[in-house]
């Protein structure tokens, strides 16, 4: 603490900046900033677009969980849906810097001045969080398909793709398993818990399709991104064998007719984005 | 354990030779300002008291969460909702350690946590004001957070060694809390007209429940004297008060905007900062419960709480199948 007449009143008297700031940016991981100061913007606009969708199902799933924060089953659990939340967020950021560099526009331009049909955005991603249950159903479809697609982005012709799925596969690990082990707590747990298991993975799973659809864009994608399609045969076999040890099945219904890759949402992101956008857009050409 | 009476400070009672050789090597600890371990035999008094403060503190941390987790979706930038979504998680952590540390004088969590729902526990009536706008971030972050790193930097002290501990973790974090709520008053101050005003009519809201955070003035704080005798308080209410004060009268120039305080001066014949007489009025009738956002706070967190019973349960029973498989294959 400073004294009352100190005469350092600079932010520097507020101590040790980077104090808690690492959890921000963990060690010296790629962060956002960094893809912003790169002389590289994507080579084509396929690879910007393509980096567009990876940006908003992680943005919109963090604004999603964000809601969870203060509001968990246990504290611990605040944490780690705030640790989720905040490890998406930066992906979000990262891969939305990289996208707008192809348009002179950056991730605050994307985030809050596009219109909803201008979002990619999956619509599992934009279902409202539910109970635990849900928010965990979710969580753990997103998670494997996220540390498929992570993996293989790893080799990946497009640097600026890898080094980013790099630094977020490891988060995304962490994801995994966090909503693994909550799978087979909720699916052995009690009745009550499994009840909510199987209600959840219904409503949930008629957007699991979506995930895997191939569109045209991947034609002149060859060697920067694996075909969504392509990833399905090694997530239905991890999801089976996570259920069947936690006691739960796939069930049996449906898949939607979902194509948020081309600006056709759920009802749900409309709110989602009235609540983010509010503030920024009263206050056109402010920064924060 | 003999019983104790409390009279005027100073303990009166019928001591076994346990007790009696225990208060002696507590009251050398106290006097060589050394540190009392959770083993150490301690009175009976300075355990509750402690017990109170510490977990007052960590409700605090927990109910400190809700003003700010109502602007994390609508944070007018991703670089601001990570800082935010960070911060809010900070608070979560200092709550989890100081329960834990609080723990360790003999009362675990649940209990902790039903006196805090059952409305028996209080928590700091600064969270019980309402974050209206963005700004309350800024405003939160300098004068909420800055106020609490004046009070706990001195508890990084205390006499009680996991409570000292957790104080030194906690004031790192804080100072970054603390800088990041100046650092979005900064960028509203050098803005827009509309982003000046919000900043300014933040910290008028916020001035003044940031001073009272440091308590009623000293002739009408009862627990203070004992809390420094035992050498968990080391300054008095007022003098941290005033200290503050000269601190963000310096720092709101950096802002260009002005403290909500026609009286604010520095005495230079006291060396002493003076500040505007608080309502204390307001103030009693916020930690009876009547603020602006007690029951809204409250209801949020049993409502958490309530919601998750069924996870709770769902994990412990699953924690006991665990167990009981591991003990069949043994």
């Amino acid at each position: 603490m400073s004294t009352s007449t100190g005469t350092d009143h600079s932010l520097d008297s507020f101590g040790d900046a980077t104090a808690s700031a690492t959890r921000v940016t963990p060690g010296n991981a790629l962060r956002p900033e960094d893809i912003a100061l790169q002389d590289t913007a994507p080579a084509t606009e396929a690879i910007a677009q393509y980096a567009l969708r990876l940006g908003d199902d992680a943005l919109i799933y963090a604004q999603r969980n964000a809601h969870w924060v203060s509001r968990g089953p246990e504290l611990e659990e605040d944490i780690a849906l705030g640790n989720i939340t905040l490890d998406q967020l930066g992906h979000a950021r990262s891969f939305l810097t990289y996208a707008g560099k192809k348009w002179g526009k950056t991730e605050d331009d994307l985030a809050y001045w596009r219109e909803e049909e201008e979002f990619t955005s999956l619509h599992l991603v934009e279902q409202p969080n539910g109970d635990f249950a849900e928010t965990t159903v979710r969580g753990l479809f997103l998670a494997i398909y996220q540390h498929l697609l992570y993996t293989r982005l790893l080799e990946s012709s497009d640097r600026t793709l890898a080094a980013i799925s790099a630094k977020a596969l490891k988060e995304v690990d962490y994801h995994l398993e966090h909503a693994e082990l909550w799978t087979l707590r909720l699916g052995q747990g009690t009745e009550e818990s499994a009840r909510r298991m199987r209600r959840a993975l219904e409503k949930l799973w008629p957007y699991v399709e979506e995930l895997f659809q191939d569109e045209p864009l991947y034609e002149e994608l060859e060697g920067v991104a694996p075909r969504p399609s392509s990833l399905r045969e090694e997530w239905d076999a991890r999801l089976a064998d996570i259920l069947e040890r936690a006691g739960l099945a796939v069930p049996e219904v449906p898949y939607a007719m979902c194509f948020g890759r081309r600006g056709e949402h759920s009802e749900h992101l409309g709110y989602i984005l009235a609540e983010m956008q509010v503030l920024a857009r009263k206050h056109p050409g402010a920064t924060w | 354990m003999a019983v104790h009476q409390e009279t005027g400070g100073h303990l009166t009672a019928v001591q076994s030779p346990e007790d009696a050789e225990g208060q002696a090597r507590f009251d050398a600890i106290i006097a060589e300002d050394s540190r009392i371990e959770p083993r150490d035999w301690m009175p009976e008094a300075y355990r509750k008291s402690l017990t109170r403060q510490m977990s007052q503190h960590a409700h605090s941390e927990i109910i400190g969460m809700q003003p700010e987790a109502n602007w994390i979706t609508r944070a007018p930038s991703l670089k601001r909702k990570s800082i935010l979504i960070a911060k809010v998680q900070d608070e979560a952590g200092h709550g989890l350690y100081l329960y834990s540390a609080t723990e360790t004088l003999g009362t675990d969590r649940d209990t902790l946590n039903d006196q805090l729902l059952a409305g028996r526990a209080k928590y700091s009536s600064i969270f019980n004001y309402p974050a209206r706008t963005w700004a309350d971030m800024g405003a939160i972050g300098w004068l909420v957070d800055g106020a609490a790193i004046a009070n706990q930097v001195p508890l990084c002290r205390a006499s009680y060694g996991p409570y000292g501990r957790a104080m030194v973790r906690i004031c790192k974090e804080e100072s970054f809390h603390q800088r990041q709520g100046f650092e979005i008053l900064l960028e509203l101050a050098n803005g827009t007209e509309a982003q000046r005003k919000m900043a300014q009519d933040a910290i008028n809201r916020f001035y003044a429940p940031a001073l009272m955070m440091f308590g009623p003035s000293d002739n009408d704080s009862p627990n203070s004297k004992q809390s420094m005798a035992w050498n968990v308080k080391r300054f008095s209410n007022d003098d941290l008060r005033q200290r503050f004060v000269g601190m963000i009268a310096e720092q709101v120039k950096v802002l260009g905007l002005t403290l909500p305080d026609p009286e604010l001066r520095y005495d230079e014949e006291t060396g002493q900062w003076i500040h505007m007489e608080l309502d204390w009025d307001e103030f009693n009738r916020v930690i009876k419960g009547g603020g602006p956002c007690n029951a809204q706070r409250m209801a949020r967190r049993r409502e958490a709480h309530e919601e998750g019973a069924w996870v709770r349960e769902a994990a412990a029973a699953y924690a006991r199948k665990q167990q009981e498989q591991k003990e069949q294959v043994a």
